[in-house]
């Protein structure tokens, strides 16, 4: 049983293991400068970049972030400081339930609501579809590290005579701020990797453009339609551009996990 | 409170419970806009759209049944093979490892965790499909092939590319919950075990015993994500409308079905369709979910939050 134990440890790490070891070995020989700085070439052309789509991931993430972290936050900090009574649960709860719809369900709800009011695909419909992705880690995330502020600040700003919610303003948010911030940056670094709510919402584009009302190119979409071109070229082009999202997504992550114990180890 | 005079606190606390409530809202308006737009097509097909096998967008026939089928079988294969690995690695990780190797080796899961899934679909699409296809299903259809479960060709791309993929992405989660849930047993179990002349193994036994509900529920998280998956399995499962019982023959799931046809999809029955597979995709990962979160938070006490683990 205990050798059982050793092997499907091993079992488990040898594929993602493997997983990595080909982003990087398939990966790492197209990336180059130009790989962030130029645009895609057409069918033939050797080359180019996907400097659009990186500028497109740019723009969904912060436009998602713009909109999931004030409420994510907001929630987040209320469940810490106020959340005790029925109300409160059914928040976790519904968060909870939130954060385990499929993204692409996530992404026909975004069409319904976004695209087919704005009359067509945008960059604005991506973010919102990224939004609600965001929007549950972030409230549950920030509950906890808010949690995390010892309660005799509380009581200390309290005796002093402050009233609740300066308390709160005040004390316990400045002093949870480097925790908010990076469980923020979690959720949004990994809806930075999101394709599928964003197939038939910022729907993709070869050409450059930052337009909020315009179709938008994004990195996962561009991974995916250059993995299933029948061109070599672009199948290598979209290993680089996998490695290029796995660099961002994770090393946000690890920093910024890296960080959280640091302060909460404080 | 005493009054309904307007107080700082009150309208502090108000505003950060607006922000709490708007939850409430979105799953609401996620609810609301997937129903309005498979009206139609519930209209037109009613429960005939669940057991239909049709998929025809030129004559306008619409039936689910393939997807379905498709989705349940990938995800459950998925179980069958992370499932196993997935307890036993967190056995090995929460009793047997040094704290450091245990600590270290979460770390790192939970990362694999934050890949996007087009990753795990480019690599099942460019490395284990031409595996698959040169040495392992070739070797299944010699040896095995007079079960219905290997008959057939050789394609590399199919359920079974698609399930062993999908069992890759699944077991972090199954690992990191069951380590947790396994951390959170007391440990006077163990040695009143070991006290009582248990092997070691069968104070290992005597834990896991003790954490079932809360594996139980990682083992249903799992596979709410499973059924949920959609781009690595779009890659890899063939996206063809048939039921077959070979593992080696392509397929298709309800998240595939939507995320390789809602753009293509011209008339409004055919996109109300698939947006009524949403629906259904939708209503299942709720019931899964639902179950689930249930359990972890009753096995681990409310310890373990929807944040660590999304």
């Amino acid at each position: 049983m205990i050798a059982a134990c050793y092997a499907a440890g091993a079992i488990v790490v040898l594929p993602l293991a493997l997983i990595l070891w080909h982003l990087i070995a398939k990966g790492l020989p197209a990336l180059s400068l130009s790989f962030f700085l130029e645009m895609p070439k057409p069918v033939g052309e050797p080359g180019g970049g996907m400097a659009n789509a990186i500028v497109g991931t740019l723009i969904l993430v912060g436009l998602g972030a713009l909109l999931a972290v004030p409420v994510g936050v907001g929630a987040g900090v209320y469940l810490a400081e106020f959340g005790r009574g029925r109300f409160a649960s059914l928040v976790r709860y519904t968060a909870d339930l939130l954060g385990g719809v499929p993204s692409i369900v996530v992404g026909v709800a975004a069409y319904g609501l976004v695209v087919i009011p704005m009359g067509g695909f945008s960059a604005l419909a991506g973010g919102v579809a990224l939004a609600i992705l965001m929007l549950p880690t972030i409230i549950r995330s920030t509950e906890e590290v808010v949690r995390l502020v010892p309660q005799s600040y509380r009581e200390a700003a309290l005796a002093l005579g402050a009233p609740r919610w300066k308390v709160t303003q005040q004390v316990v948010i400045p002093a949870a701020r480097a925790g908010i911030v990076t469980a923020s940056m979690l959720a949004v670094a990994r809806a930075a990797g999101e394709t599928a709510p964003l197939l038939f919402t910022a729907l993709g584009n070869r050409f450059w453009s930052t337009a909020l009302d315009k179709p938008i190119a994004s990195l996962p979409v561009f991974v995916f339609d250059y993995a299933r071109a029948p061109y070599d070229d672009w199948n290598r082009q979209a290993w680089t551009g996998a490695l290029v999202l796995v660099m961002m997504v994770t090393g946000i992550s690890a920093l910024l996990r890296l960080t959280v114990r640091r302060v909460a180890q404080r | 409170m005493k009054s309904a005079r307007i107080t700082a606190d009150g309208v502090y606390r108000a505003t950060l419970g607006g922000a709490a409530a708007l939850v409430f809202v979105v799953v609401a308006l996620i609810v609301f806009e997937t129903a309005r737009g498979a009206g139609l097509s519930i209209k037109t097909f009613g429960l005939g759209f669940l057991t239909g096998t049709a998929w025809d967008p030129v004559s306008e026939k619409f039936g689910a049944l393939p997807y379905v089928y498709g989705t349940i079988v990938s995800s459950a294969l998925a179980l069958l093979i992370a499932v196993p690995l997935g307890i036993g690695s967190a056995a090995y990780l929460a009793e047997i490892a040094p704290r450091r190797v245990g600590a270290l080796v979460s770390f790192v899961i939970e990362l694999l965790a934050a890949i996007p899934s087009i990753v795990y679909g480019i690599w099942g699409f460019f490395v284990l499909a031409p595996w698959l296809r040169g040495a392992v299903e070739p070797w299944l259809i010699a040896h095995l092939g007079f079960l219905p479960l290997f008959r057939g060709y050789p394609f590399g791309i199919g359920m079974l590319n698609a399930a062993i993929v999908l069992s890759i992405m699944i077991v972090p989660t199954i690992v990191s919950i069951s380590r947790e849930v396994l951390l959170a047993t007391p440990g006077s179990l163990r040695e009143a075990a070991l006290a009582l002349g248990a092997t070691p193994a069968e104070a290992i036994g005597v834990a896991l015993g003790a954490a079932r509900p809360g594996i139980l529920g990682a083992v249903i998280l799992a596979l709410g994500r499973a059924l949920g998956e959609t781009m690595a399995v779009t890659m890899l499962i063939g996206n063809t409308n048939r039921i077959s019982a070979s593992l080696l023959d392509p397929g298709a799931t309800m998240a595939s079905i939507i995320a390789n046809e809602f753009t293509e999809a011209t008339t409004p029955l055919y996109i109300s369709s698939l947006i009524e597979i949403a629906l259904v995709l939708f209503a299942i990962t709720i019931v899964v979910n639902g179950a689930a979160r249930a359990l972890v938070y009753w096995a681990t006490g409310g310890r373990r939050t929807a944040a660590a683990l999304a």
